[in-house]
């Protein structure tokens, strides 16, 4: 063997445990979930038909991408706003806004979601004050349906949001844009001729981070939802720990793994997601 | 954009302007007159305030003091995109996510004009700086060269009243930049519009501009067309930064042609005006290694202390006993003598190679208006 044969042989002993660790506690159970989906209760696509047939199982699947486009687009409309703000912010101001964006990444999503619940509950404080000053007269329905979950699951997507496009934002030369200014373009103009083209790359980055995030929320719908609105999730855990189906569960996480690689396939054709995702370059 | 030279060109007039960040001046009450049709050149090195007086006029910076005028009308408080300026930026500031036409067609395209009126002089533009052939490309498939002309073309595509280059060559290569100076300077005089450009290479002041405003911390120092700066520098700073220099100080008496400077027991012959306390420049490539018996004006004996091979000449530090250390450029080719360290030289300049220069004076603004 060369030299160099023998030298590239130490770097894959040096990744070895770390795949072998991946391999027996990541990628075999995904294989024994897949091979769930076709076995339980009985050998075939049974639990596949019920895609087609079963309308509680198509009502889950339809909730779940309708939660998670709903709240893909309002955490990136929320999130390019606060970024843009933060990448024309001076230098130090941009360190206190990095922070007020990460803080609430460091809470957990169990203590956030009940802060959730007791703020929209109807004895909350946003049914009480709205009452108290005559804005409404019945509290309103604020959490335990599908708003309580987007409300929960923007409020955590948001950072997820604003990272990928701040990046992006701040790749864009600043001299570029007072190049539009200089040659007759309005701020206006500007704004949606250089700096939003220039700065999609990392809105289609956040917008595939966000969506493949929410297909897969838990927590937050579970305590959000009250158990009324189901997403794909809750309905698995429900399936397989509940009703002992496995079979039902195991299909639908097969789905759910099977909509975020193709996520992934459509976007990687449309963006570099290799560096959006900081892979340097 | 083919038009006639001379009633295309617009006349810019800066009165009194002046920028301040808190304490910091980084412009002072600079005064400046840019004829219409006239290629001027904002020189100085950086930190100058050649780059904030380029973007007070561009209208990115808010002067805090003077008013800026465009044939006679008041434009100080225009924001950039309704003044009507083609400026090409440093490093280029091309759109990457456009190609080359699309880029040319930006300042059409915000003003609103109508398709085929739009290609036709996108196609105009990029003739007129022979990357027709480009059109379809992106900025990042372009060399250095290309990139800084495309800006060109995009900067003048509108008609613009200015143009306006903030260190239209400095990302580029020596023998590059060469190549683009003369073009340039052709451009200039095809389309015969007003050029203000922002440099700190003095090489490139002086083959471009019609005229130099030289500036240094925040001050105009002196305007003039390049040879007025290089013969009669005002200053000190003015002949140390455009060109090289010796300088000789001493004593100055007004004589029948200009001045008699003393200094010791040794007098040198100069131009120019001074009395008392003086200052000299004379100009390396002015003095001469005479022969024996020759005359000249002026002449110093010395030993060469150092020397170098320039190419195209020798670079001499000559010690000299009554003017103390001289640097003298010699022609190689007719360089009376091989050079080498020790040799005992006699050093002949005439009259008009010294000329009296005053110190540098932080508020000093002679000649600020042409």
């Amino acid at each position: 063997m060369s030299p160099r044969g023998r030298g590239a042989l130490g770097w894959w002993g040096l990744i070895l445990p770390a795949f072998l660790l991946l391999t027996a506690f990541y990628l075999a159970p995904i294989i024994q979930v897949l091979a769930i989906s076709v076995t339980e209760p009985r050998p075939g696509f049974g639990n596949y038909e019920r895609l087609f047939t079963s309308e509680s199982v198509q009502r889950v699947v339809f909730t779940t991408l309708r939660i998670g486009a709903v709240t893909t687009v309002i955490a990136l409309l929320l999130g390019y706003v606060l970024a843009y703000r933060i990448a024309m912010a001076g230098p130090k101001a941009q360190r206190w806004w990095l922070l007020a964006v990460l803080v609430p990444l460091w809470i957990s999503v169990l203590v956030r979601a009940f802060a959730w619940v007791t703020l929209l509950r109807r004895q909350g404080l946003v049914n009480e004050g709205l009452l108290a000053i005559g804005a409404i007269d019945e509290p309103l329905p604020l959490v335990w349906n599908e708003f309580g979950i987007i409300v929960g699951m923007v409020h955590y997507m948001v950072p997820y949001a604003v990272l990928p496009m701040l990046s992006a934002m701040r790749e864009i030369d600043p001299r570029v844009l007072a190049a539009a200014r200089g040659l007759g373009a309005s701020r206006g103009a500007a704004f949606l001729r250089v700096f939003l083209p220039l700065s999609m790359p990392g809105v289609i980055a956040a917008a595939v981070l966000v969506f493949i995030f929410s297909l897969g929320f838990y927590i937050t719908p579970a305590l959000l939802g009250g158990g009324k609105t189901l997403m794909a999730a809750e309905w698995i855990k429900l399936q397989i720990l509940d009703l002992i189906r496995w079979g039902l569960g195991a299909m639908m996480a097969t789905v759910l793994v099977v909509a975020i690689l193709a996520t992934l396939a459509v976007f990687s054709r449309l963006v570099n997601l290799r560096r959006l995702f900081g892979a340097g370059g | 954009m083919s038009a006639p030279a001379a009633t295309t060109g617009h006349a810019l007039s800066l009165q009194g302007i002046g920028k301040r960040y808190g304490e910091f001046v980084a412009v002072r009450d600079a005064s400046l007159e840019v004829a219409s049709g006239e290629f001027l050149t904002l020189l100085g090195p950086s930190g100058s305030g050649k780059t904030t007086i380029l973007m007070m006029v561009a209208g990115f910076v808010e002067p805090s003091a003077g008013r800026i005028l465009l044939d006679g009308r008041d434009i100080t408080a225009l924001p950039p995109e309704r003044r009507e300026f083609g400026m090409v930026f440093q490093g280029y500031a091309l759109f990457p996510h456009m190609t080359v036409a699309e880029n040319v067609a930006f300042p059409l395209r915000v003003r609103g004009l109508g398709r085929s009126k739009r290609d036709a002089k996108v196609r105009a533009a990029l003739d007129l700086v022979q990357l027709g052939t480009f059109a379809d490309r992106k900025p990042s498939q372009l060399s250095g060269g290309q990139q800084q002309r495309v800006a060109l073309a995009r900067a003048l595509v509108f008609d613009p009243a200015l143009l306006l280059l903030d260190e239209p060559l400095s990302a580029l290569d020596k023998k590059l930049r060469a190549e683009l100076q003369e073009e340039l300077k052709a451009l200039h005089r095809r389309v015969g519009r007003t050029f203000i450009n922002v440099t700190h290479d003095q090489e490139e002041a002086l083959s471009l501009s019609d005229r130099i405003a030289i500036l240094n911390h925040g001050n105009l120092v002196q305007v003039g067309s390049p040879e007025a700066l290089y013969e009669r520098p005002a200053t000190r700073f003015v002949a140390d930064f455009l060109g090289k220099s010796n300088f000789i100080e001493g004593n100055a008496e007004p004589d029948a042609a200009g001045i008699t400077l003393r200094r010791g027991a040794a007098r040198v012959l100069a131009r120019g005006e001074a009395r008392g306390r003086a200052l000299l420049s004379l100009r390396p490539e002015k003095i001469a290694l005479l022969p024996d018996g020759a005359g000249e004006d002026n002449v110093v004996e010395g030993r060469i202390f150092a020397w170098s091979y320039l190419g195209t000449g020798y670079g001499l530090v000559v010690e000299t006993p009554d003017l103390g250390p001289i640097r003298v450029h010699l022609p190689a080719w007719r360089a009376a003598v091989a050079p080498a360290e020790g040799l005992p030289v006699r050093l002949g300049f005439s009259r008009d190679a010294a000329v009296a220069v005053a110190e540098d004076r932080p508020a000093a603004i002679p000649g600020g208006a042409a």
